[in-house]
């Protein structure tokens, strides 16, 4: 069971996605009814496998030693293998994913156009980042990395706004622009290193004594610059982000929660997972480039916010402005107080855990307003196809008429804007903790953004929600059942981590330990 | 091995022979002339099966003009495939006129027995009119259809160009036996080893890649393909894109691997290691798939964007050909077999498309998706392999030959370059995924069915990829033992 298990949390979604063709052929495809439930049940299980994992999960293992790891040759001449481990980078990237897919399938319960293509697709994605998550082979991790790409396509393309085509060919070419390079380190690190090999876990050991050079150039500085592009693109650092807010405004509701709170995980979870403890020299020299690059990813996300009308933009740029955090916290891993290090990688990766459930509960609450209001305006563009709305407040006043939902909104704002006693202050003090041990100017301005978050959430809250209700609105019915069931685990999770981060702290550290070691040993 | 005794290990070919002149003669006897069809097919299956069992054989025929080994032997599978799918799918293209068949079908057994003289020649004379054995009856099969304009000028386009390119080809097989008198190519590569003036092979050898380069379809001596792809009908568009390409692969890595290197490697002892060819082949690798590439962008056509992508993929599999080792030639064969599958799939969707909609735009294919979902997807699959990304055999394939650069630390320039290639080819390949799926079309649903010949070509054509990216190491194993010339 024990060594089946990480094997089961990717197949499974597969399977479920198989398991959908022989009742398209006995029901036809328009009974969206079964896929649904086909979904809902292939990723409960999954989310069930994911908790089971989580009980068993021992963060003081490393890869080598834990239960769970299996490693099986693929293709034997390129030394490939079918290599899947845990630890305490992956564990809460591979819950966050768990939990996400099954709450996305919950939401997009009302999807009826071409359900079976939507919800098979949706499961191929999720089995997609389940296995960048559980990689520890190189070439599987970039089989999966790319793989995601496909449905990712095609759910934006299809079931996405006006503007879905452009935005889903933007997202593929980015993506894949980054990739591609990610290819060529990979190539290079497999051919440089010496056994020949794409195990993550041996390359630690053998890519410390590569020393040729390319064009004059070191070939560690060339392969962490192109893996460096492939990361960058997702994460994603300004100026490598333009993609995102498209991809996410045009995308439904449940693939935007997807990307903000899944893929953008990925370019931070490469980058530690990667090129961290393969590069630690490159990483020495390129953090303070990194605390940089964050900090301008929370001030340009965060100023960028502030300036949208359009709800779903805003969050999207508030996506951008968190992950700069994460590019703080990350950066700290260089400081020479171990306290200093230790604060900012477990902020780091508290951070992706936690801007994942946040940023998902705004991202559904948004598609909820959305679907009873068909528009999403906290202001109406001036070009808005209605000339006499144009320039006027989208909403207003809603906090009477649906007392549940604006709840819920005031809840996931705050938890955005980082207020204590919900989980993103903890990560994000963390991560100025840590920064701030280092790189000392660059985190005070840093920290700005924590008022510039306030500036968007809090006014956006005050124009929807507060004076006199917009009569447009005065049927609006409050958050149906299935919706709350969406929420609700999102807010206990939020909550309980704000109140008590210890559970996901102890699973991480360990990991994170290792990492710093790793790095700190080459200053 | 003298003439006689030869003809033994000269079964399949004769098969083939044999068969063309049956399908003449029975073509004028009006109660046979249904019978050429079936006819062909099962002479092509029948040397198939000859040419299997005498797998791993190698012999030099007909006092060294020819040579039968593991290395012809691969190719000529691929072409009796492509050959056999080629005929099998022509019969239900509505293009093609079916008083013509038999005539049609004994072209292309002449084409196929022209590829099977290339894969094997090992005299420059053989060289020279094998090629010319392909060519002069792809001329016809370009301007099989009489009363189309298009078909017409694609055909004297590719009389010019080809004509043009053998006759320089010639001009350079003729300088090479003056320098060394000979035409054998092995007295050739012992007489190159101790030439006085190694630089004088440049302008012989730049000739000989003209007329390998026109076959192939290398940029500059590309500009026929765009032109005959367009005009041709299609399964011959289909057929030229695939199979003589594989054929003129096949005799560039024999000359070039025989004449140029010594046991597969460029020794630097070796008066001919002065003469830098590998990296020839690169700038023309770099400029081919780059043209092919940003021409294909433009295009708006089916039939002709697959045309200058095919062009760019020439490109790619000349990338492992600036590496001189036996295992970049594995990668070149590797990615040969993965392109003839999805090439084919791709243009059979494009015979499909324009049979039952007659769609050639892109815009024609709105919401095809939605009509026919199974060929769709399998379509869609081709075109994810088609661009290279993983899961599929194109992946694999490209993987193969990135690697082959890496292995030898050489080019890394051209790595680069290839890799922004095919984010390129993600954008034109994906603008038939956008307009099969994304594109709502103009509200017909009704349903559309392919011919169960053309739909499951289709399938099993682009399944593959699917196939030999899950498990491709036989494929890879087979492959290796097809070049154990060169590996020893």
């Amino acid at each position: 069971m024990e060594s089946s298990i990480l094997t089961l949390l990717i197949f499974v979604p597969v399977a479920g996605a198989v398991l959908m063709l022989p009742f398209a052929m006995l029901y036809g495809k328009e009974n969206a009814h079964y896929y649904k439930w086909i979904a809902a049940i292939t990723t409960g299980i999954q989310l069930i496998l994911a908790g089971i994992l989580y009980l068993n999960f021992d963060p003081a293992l490393s890869i080598a030693e834990s239960p769970f790891t299996v490693q099986m040759n693929w293709i034997a001449h390129f030394n490939i293998q079918y290599f899947l481990g845990v630890d305490g980078l992956s564990i809460p990237m591979v819950l966050l994913t768990a939990l996400l897919s099954f709450i996305c399938i919950i939401s997009s319960w009302k999807i009826e156009k071409q359900a079976l293509g939507y919800f098979s697709l949706f499961l191929l994605l999720d089995a997609g980042m389940m296995g960048v998550f559980l990689s520890m082979d190189f070439f599987l991790f970039y089989i999966f990395w790319e793989v995601m790409l496909l449905p990712m396509y095609f759910l934006i393309g299809i079931w996405g706004g006006p503007k879905r085509m452009y935005a889903a060919i933007k997202f593929f070419l980015y993506t894949l622009f980054g990739s591609v390079f990610m290819l060529l380190a990979l190539l290079a690190l497999y051919y440089y290193s010496d056994p020949h090999t794409f195990s993550l876990i041996t390359l630690i050991h053998t890519v410390g004594s590569i020393d040729a050079e390319i064009w004059g150039i070191s070939v560690k500085y060339l392969i962490w610059i192109s893996l460096f592009i492939g990361f960058a693109i997702k994460v994603p650092i300004v100026p490598f982000h333009t993609w995102l807010p498209l991809a996410h405004v045009e995308a439904p509701t449940a693939i935007s929660v997807i990307l903000a709170g899944v893929l953008l995980k990925m370019g931070t979870y490469g980058l530690l997972r990667i090129s961290y403890p393969l590069l630690p020299g490159e990483v020495v020299n390129f953090a303070y480039m990194l605390a940089v690059l964050g900090v301008i990813n929370i001030i340009w996300g965060a100023t960028n916010a502030i300036a949208q009308i359009d709800m779903k933009k805003m969050v999207a740029y508030s996506s951008v402005s968190h992950m700069g955090y994460v590019l703080l916290g990350m950066a700290a891993v260089i400081s020479d107080s171990p306290a200093g290090a230790q604060a900012g990688m477990n902020g780091a990766v508290m951070q992706m855990f936690n801007h994942g459930t946040i940023t998902a509960m705004l991202f559904l609450l948004v598609g909820m307003i959305y679907e009873r209001a068909h528009h999403r305006w906290i202001i109406f563009p001036n070009d808005y196809e209605k000339p006499e709305l144009a320039g006027q407040q989208g909403f207003g006043g809603l906090g009477a008429k649906v007392p549940v939902y604006t709840g819920f909104v005031a809840f996931a704002f705050f938890a955005g804007l980082g207020l204590p006693a919900l989980s993103g202050f903890i990560s994000e003090a963390m991560c100025f903790i840590g920064g701030f041990s280092v790189f000392r100017t660059l985190t005070i301005i840093g920290t700005l953004g924590i008022l510039l978050n306030a500036i968007y959430f809090l006014r956006a809250y005050q124009r929807i929600f507060l004076g006199p209700l917009n009569e447009a609105y005065k049927d609006l019915t409050d958050i149906s059942h299935r919706e709350l069931f969406t929420l609700i685990p999102l807010v206990v999770l939020i909550l309980f981590l704000g109140v008590y981060p210890a559970p996901l702290l102890d699973m991480i550290s360990p990991a994170m330990d290792g990492i710093i070691k790793i790095v700190q040993s080459v200053i | 091995m003298s003439n006689l005794s030869s003809l033994s290990y000269y079964i399949p070919e004769l098969i083939i022979i044999l068969a063309i002149l049956l399908v003449i003669i029975l073509d004028v006897i009006p109660a046979c002339k249904k019978y050429t069809f079936s006819l062909s097919l099962g002479a092509i299956l029948l040397a198939s099966v000859f040419l299997w069992q005498s797998y791993g054989e190698s012999h030099g025929l007909f006092m060294g003009m020819i040579s039968i080994d593991p290395f012809s032997h691969f190719f000529k599978m691929i072409f009796l495939l492509s050959t056999f799918s080629i005929i099998l799918i022509s019969r239900y293209e509505k293009q093609l006129d079916s008083k013509y068949s038999a005539e049609y079908n004994a072209l292309l057994m002449i084409v196929l027995l022209g590829m099977f003289l290339m894969s094997s020649s090992i005299n420059l004379i053989m060289i020279y009119l094998s090629i010319e054995l392909v060519s002069i009856p792809s001329y016809i099969l370009a301007g099989m259809l009489k009363n189309d304009k298009e078909s017409n000028e694609a055909s004297l386009k590719y009389v010019i160009f080809g004509s043009f390119a053998s006759g320089l080809m010639l001009f350079g097989l003729s300088i090479l036996y003056g320098i060394t008198g000979s035409t054998d190519i092995g007295v050739i590569t012992a007489a190159l080893q101790t030439i006085d003036y190694p630089l004088s092979i440049y302008f012989p050898l730049i000739l000989i890649l003209v007329g390998f380069g026109y076959k192939i379809s290398m940029v500059p001596f590309h500009f026929w393909t765009p032109d005959v792809y367009e005009g041709a009908p299609t399964p011959i568009t289909a057929f030229l894109s695939v199979a003589p390409k594989a054929a003129g692969f096949a005799i560039l890595i024999r000359v070039f691997y025989t004449m140029f290197t010594i046991d597969g490697s460029v020794s630097a002892t070796l008066p001919l290691a002065n003469i830098n060819w590998p990296a020839i082949i690169a700038v023309a690798s770099a400029i081919t798939m780059t043209l092919g590439n940003l021409l294909a962008v433009q295009q708006e056509d089916v039939k002709r964007m697959l045309a200058y992508s095919s062009i760019s993929h020439v490109g790619f599999m000349l990338m492992a050909f600036t590496i001189v080792s036996p295992d970049a030639v594995r990668a070149i064969m590797f990615y040969l077999f993965i392109y003839l599958f999805m090439n084919l799939s791709a243009f059979y969707m494009a015979i499909f498309a324009s049979n039952k909609l007659n769609a050639h735009h892109i815009d024609d294919w709105d919401g095809l998706g939605k009509r026919n979902p199974i060929l769709c997807a399998f379509m869609a699959l081709t075109l994810i392999s088609l661009t290279g990304l993983p899961p599929t055999a194109g992946f694999v394939g490209k993987f193969y030959i990135f690697a082959e650069l890496f292995k030898h630390q050489q080019f890394y320039w051209l790595a680069v370059v290839a890799i922004l290639n095919s984010v390129v080819a993600l954008f034109y390949y994906f603008k038939i995924v956008k307009s099969m799926y994304l594109v709502e079309g103009d509200g017909a649903h009704d349903k559309i069915v392919a011919h169960p010949v053309v739909n499951w070509s289709i399938i099993l054509f682009s399944a593959q990829n699917l196939l030999f990216f899950i498990y491709w190491e036989p494929l890879i194993g087979f492959i290796e033992k097809s070049i154990s010339l060169w590996s020893g």
